[in-house]
């Protein structure tokens, strides 16, 4: 297998075994499947997320208010299924949460894909509308008693099994969700023809209204799928939490997008790979819950990922530069 | 080709974005007045109102000169909280007669919006990274850094002189209404009759076509920045003297209100057009209707729905209204 | 139509235009143009830059819809045309621009609308594969399929353009410039392709302003100038004076520049400029009062060395003087500072701010020299001097706060012109100086070069356009896949010769 040295997924995948090994001489402990199940528990909801940033960010926009939408739909659903339908099953639950998401995703659809709207400045709008429209008219205070369906979703463990020292390990089904929409995704993007065209508008969007790909309602299906998916993400993520807290999740934008960034999207479109984002979603994961083990505080966070962004971006803008400078 | 006739008064200043923006923020005051006339309309409130809005007009200038550029600085607050906590570290660390060492602290806090902004401006001009990208990167790492400085909590117990400025009047106007004004004055001059200005906004208006015309794009993208990075550190100064104290989260809603009166300003994001005029009149609108909310019992979630709101809807007439 | 027997009824045109015109912002690129297309006829469109030819083909492509007239397809009129909706009637268009997506790969792009028009939902690699490999073959060119089509060099863009637009059943044809990148050999190719879809019944519109191939490939010929239709006919009724004279609206020039003064000082000396994978070891000198023509096909090599000689492409080799003087490679600035200009090829998007003024426009070289304490202006001296340049090229600016976007393409020109000449340069490099400019400002445009090299410049012009270099340069570089081949004199040739020399 040759190695290309000078794509990102090479050099995240090397941070992550350096990383991995300087842990593991921090803390001998730290290989060991409880941190394994740990890390992979963290990037449940996170990979979701990335996923759908990774197609916008293809299609060559980009989306900050999906962590609104995710929760703005695990709040109201939450709530909507307690009052009113709490029989409803685990799996019906996380498909409402879905169509709660697609909806709030075709309403930046709408405005981006429909009114030309610039796509950082409109979903920096919407994240407050749908943030302030969620704890004015929805509640601000948590759902400490989730509907059944979620519960039970919540408990639903893979696998489980007995540490050394008598605590439980567990892998949460939820990652089987998440493998799942990172399949249905690869799917989308590479075997069906609509997923062909998102990488062509990103790569040139003058080109691709010129041969008749309707740009307009694939930009649409794009900011939909980013929002079922962040719907999606934040049904679980309460789920997992047992509790709906509607302050949660808003915050997180950064550390997405610095994952699927790291892993290799470019922000002008056009360009990204699955195995790209899931490295980058495990990089971050692995910094936002190991800081510790390598002696580093947890108040050192926000530093070490905004340095992740920086160094992951910034090398190979650099060195695009001088390969530019390099060609004609 | 036969000229034009010459536009009555009223139709040109609806044609004008500043001309409407004036238009808006005389609408906002009387909506605001008539819904509570006895409280909107007293002198606290004017008094207030003047010395609220100086700290977040002064981070839409620094939105403004960088989307000019067509870029954008998402770091601002970030610069603004570290600089104040450099700054308020420096006070209550170090024992010494009051206004030296403000002045001292002072100084530190702007060197550190500078150098702040140099960083910025070193990771667009000279990597080529999206102005998106490295100040969002750049803007987690300076929000960190003041969290790790403070572990989170706020560096309180500043010395009285420090008050002075966020809290004083001089001559009878709130000093931080001199500053914004003084502030706005000089970079309004330095857009229209300095060449580093009118570099900016040539290449705002057409990146490509400044480098063929062998303009210093590299020199003025850093001096862009770092002049976003020094107004950031004076918007962190006058918060912390209003709430004498600096913490890693204050104002953190400033960032969405700052690119939204930059946008409601007429200040075009992908570069190229924008006037200084045109900013304060946003300012002054969203301060009315921020106190105005206010006084109604509006929550801060309302208001950020209204402010979201208000950014898609200008957004919208900006976009369908043809440029002149 | 030749005289051979009639058929029962007369075929109906495959696309007719009837009366089309379109504007953009005050200005008409296209003014009530009519004419037919049958099937299995080859129809050229001749016209110079900026004609309005692009604009026509836009409008039949469903990019762009006339404000007037009509688009008949098969005798009915197509309403609101799209580019899917022209697709599926059969439509087929290569882009000057090739309008590629540089992140796909060649087989994607080639299938791609093959792939939109039959609409499937999944993508199949391998069928994408055989139908690119298997149009590939037909143009009788051997492209990495799996490549990116970023990594291409120009000439496989072109040919990858072309196969898209072969790669699905068509009616119709358009092919805008498509040989511009492509040597004697594959444009060979290429009009025998033409001659086979001809024979399948499938209409060619051929667009160029290249007179040799537009003569010998097609039955008709319809003529643009200045947005409208001035002659058409049947292609033996003209010949490449004619459809010159029909292109420029005036007879063709034959003139040739005044001669070099005897003695005449180096300006500037090139030695062994090279720039990996664009050119290399390029050396000449140029005289005071010289105009150095370099020409060569699209992807020759010869913008990456104007650039080169600016400093906007850091070459990897070499040397650049300007007097005597080194100048520091691959820095535009210095570029300048050692007196050095550079009028771009595309004005709109290089070489303009077209929001902003034209005053403006021409003041942006000289900021730092009316720039005096703390950087403050002194604006009133700046456009003074703006406004001075602008009366010394004769720009028709009536008011010099308006748009520059106001101005024509000719008057555009000019601005871009007086902004360097108001740095008092030692060489000016041209690249594509009459580029979309119409025929009596293009006079003119070359007449400034000519004055510009009585005053001492020294001017470099890159073109293609043959006439142009051969009525305003002193000496021709050939540039063939990034070397310097041929250096010739004026006078020395003719243009039939030198279109020969180019793309041979």
């Amino acid at each position: 297998m040759t190695i290309d040295w000078t794509r990102n997924e090479t050099l995240v995948a090397l941070v992550i075994l350096a990383f991995g090994a300087l842990a593991a001489l921090s803390d001998p402990g730290f290989l060991s499947i409880a941190t394994l199940t740990d890390l992979l528990r963290g990037g449940i909801v996170l990979g979701i997320f990335a996923t759908g940033v990774l197609v916008v960010l293809i299609s060559g926009g980009i989306d900050v208010s999906f962590t609104a939408v995710a929760a703005f739909t695990m709040y109201a659903t939450a709530m909507v299924l307690n009052a009113v339908a709490p029989w409803m099953p685990w799996w019906a639950a996380l498909m409402l949460g879905a169509a709660l998401g697609a909806a709030l995703g075709a309403i930046n659809g709408v405005l981006i894909a429909g009114l030309g709207l610039p796509t950082l400045i409109v979903t920096l709008g919407t994240l407050s509308v749908f943030r302030g429209f969620m704890l004015t008219f929805v509640g601000q205070r948590q759902i400490t008693t989730l509907p059944p369906g979620m519960r039970e979703f919540g408990r639903m463990m893979l696998v489980r099994g007995e540490n050394p020292d008598g605590s439980i390990w567990s892998l949460h089904a939820g990652i089987l969700v998440t493998a799942g929409v990172i399949a249905l995704t690869w799917f989308i993007l590479h075997r069906t023809l609509l997923g062909r065209q998102v990488f062509a508008i990103g790569g040139s969007e003058e080109s691709a209204r010129r041969i008749g790909i309707p740009v307009r309602r694939v930009q649409f299906l794009v900011y939909v799928y980013v929002g079922a998916l962040a719907g999606l993400a934040g049904m679980i993520h309460a789920s997992m939490a047992r509790v709906a807290n509607p302050f949660d999740l808003v915050g997180l934008e950064l550390s997405v997008i610095a994952a699927v960034v790291l892993g290799g999207a470019r922000l002008a479109g056009g360009y990204g790979t699955l195995t790209g984002t899931v490295l980058g979603v495990a990089l971050i994961v692995l910094v936002r819950n190991s800081l510790i083990v390598l002696g580093i505080p947890s108040t050192w966070q926000s530093v070490a990922i905004g340095l992740l962004i920086l160094i992951g971006t910034g090398l190979p803008a650099w060195q695009a530069r001088r390969a530019a400078r390099r060609a004609a | 080709m036969t000229p034009l006739p010459a536009p009555r008064p009223l139709s040109r200043l609806i044609g004008s974005p500043e001309g409407r923006l004036g238009i808006i923020a005389v609408t906002v005051f009387v909506v605001m007045a008539a819904l509570s006339p006895d409280r909107f309309l007293s002198a606290a409130n004017m008094t207030s109102m003047a010395f609220q809005f100086p700290e977040f007009a002064i981070l839409a200038l620094a939105m403004t000169v960088t989307m000019l550029t067509g870029g954008i600085d998402l770091s601002v607050v970030g610069i603004a909280n570290l600089s104040a906590i450099v700054a308020a570290m420096i006070m209550t660390r170090l024992t010494g007669d009051g206004t030296g060492l403000v002045l001292l602290a002072l100084a530190a806090s702007l060197g550190v919006g500078l150098l702040a902004g140099l960083l910025n401006g070193v990771l667009i001009a000279a990597l080529g990274l999206p102005p998106i990208l490295a100040t969002l990167g750049s803007g987690l790492i300076f929000t960190g850094l003041a969290v790790a400085l403070t572990g989170g909590s706020a560096v309180m117990g500043l010395p009285p002189a420090m008050a002075w400025i966020g809290n004083s009047t001089t001559l009878g106007i709130p000093t931080p209404l001199i500053l914004f004004a003084l502030l706005a004055l000089g970079i309004s001059l330095m857009l229209t009759r300095t060449a580093f200005g009118v570099t900016l906004r040539m290449y705002g208006a057409n990146p490509l076509a400044a480098r063929f015309a062998a303009i210093d794009v590299g020199g003025m993208l850093v001096r862009v920045y770092v002049l976003s990075g020094a107004l950031a550190a004076v918007a962190g100064m006058l918060v912390m003297s209003r709430a004498n104290s600096a913490k890693a989260d204050y104002g953190s809603s400033y960032l969405l209100l700052a690119v939204l009166i930059a946008v409601l300003g007429g200040v075009n994001p992908y570069g190229g057009y924008g006037r200084i005029i045109g900013v304060v009149l946003a300012v002054l609108s969203m301060q009315f209707l921020s106190s105005g909310l206010n006084m109604l019992g509006v929550s801060n979630f309302a208001r950020e729905l209204i402010w979201g709101s208000l950014l898609i809807f200008v957004m919208i007439v900006n976009t369908r209204r043809p440029r002149a | 139509m030749s005289d051979a027997i009639q058929p029962p009824a007369p075929p109906e045109a495959l696309i007719t235009l009837d009366g089309v015109t379109k504007t953009y912002a005050g200005i008409t690129a296209l003014d009530a143009v009519g004419f037919s297309i049958r099937a299995g006829e080859a129809v050229c469109l001749a016209g110079e830059n900026g004609s309005g030819k692009s604009t026509l083909i836009k409008i039949l492509a469903g990019v762009e819809r006339p404000n007037r007239g009509r688009v008949l397809i098969d005798g009915r009129p197509a309403e609101g045309l799209t580019p899917r909706a022209a697709g599926q009637a059969g439509i087929k268009v290569i882009f000057q621009d090739f309008s590629l997506f540089p992140n796909l790969s060649v087989a994607e792009n080639i299938a791609f609308s093959a792939e939109l028009g039959a609409g499937t939902r999944l993508v199949r690699r391998a069928r994408a594969g055989d139908l690119a490999r298997a149009t590939l073959a037909r143009i009788g060119v051997a492209i990495p399929l799996d490549a990116r089509v970023e990594t291409l060099p120009v000439a496989h863009k072109q040919l990858v353009a072309i196969a898209r637009a072969l790669a699905t059943e068509a009616r119709l044809i358009i092919m805008d410039e498509p040989t511009t990148a492509l040597t004697e050999r594959e444009v060979r190719v290429l009009l025998g392709i033409i001659r086979r879809l001809k024979a399948d019944g499938v209409a060619v519109l051929f667009v160029s302003h290249k007179l040799a191939e537009v003569l010998e490939v097609c039955e008709h010929v319809v003529v643009l100038r200045n947005g409208a239709k001035v002659a058409e006919g049947p292609a033996r009724d003209f010949d490449a004076a004619s459809l010159t004279r029909h292109m420029t609206g005036r007879a063709v020039g034959g003139q040739a520049p005044a001669p070099l003064a005897e003695g005449a000082p180096e300006l500037m000396r090139v030695e062994g400029l090279g720039k990996a994978g664009a050119f290399a070891d390029v050396s000449f000198s140029l005289r005071a009062g010289e105009v150095l023509g370099v020409s060569g096909l699209l992807g020759s090599g010869r913008t990456a060395l104007a650039k080169a000689l600016f400093g906007l492409v850091r070459p990897d080799a070499g040397r650049i003087a300007v007097a005597d003087r080194a100048v520091p490679p691959g820095d535009p600035l210095a570029a300048a500072r050692a007196g050095i200009g550079y009028v771009p090829e595309d004005r709109l998007t290089e070489g303009l701010f077209l929001t902003q003024s034209i005053a403006q426009n021409v003041a942006v070289g000289r900021l730092d020299a009316h720039a005096g304490a703390g950087g403050v202006l002194d604006l009133r001296g700046l456009l003074a001097e703006a406004r001075d340049w602008l009366g010394r090229l004769s720009v028709k600016a009536p008011d010099p706060d308006a748009a520059v976007r106001s101005l024509s393409g000719g008057n555009q020109q000019r601005v871009v012109l007086a902004r360097w000449m108001a740095r008092s340069p030692r060489v000016l490099i041209l690249n594509g100086p009459s580029v979309g400019v119409d025929v009596g400002s293009k006079a003119e445009i070359h007449g400034i070069i000519a004055d510009l090299a009585a005053q001492g410049l020294g001017v470099i012009v890159i073109s293609d356009d043959l006439p142009e270099l051969l009525g305003t340069c002193h000496r021709i570089l050939v540039m063939k896949a990034g070397r310097v081949t041929e250096a010739i004199a004026a006078g020395g040739v003719t243009e039939a010769d030198l279109a020969h020399r180019l793309a041979s």
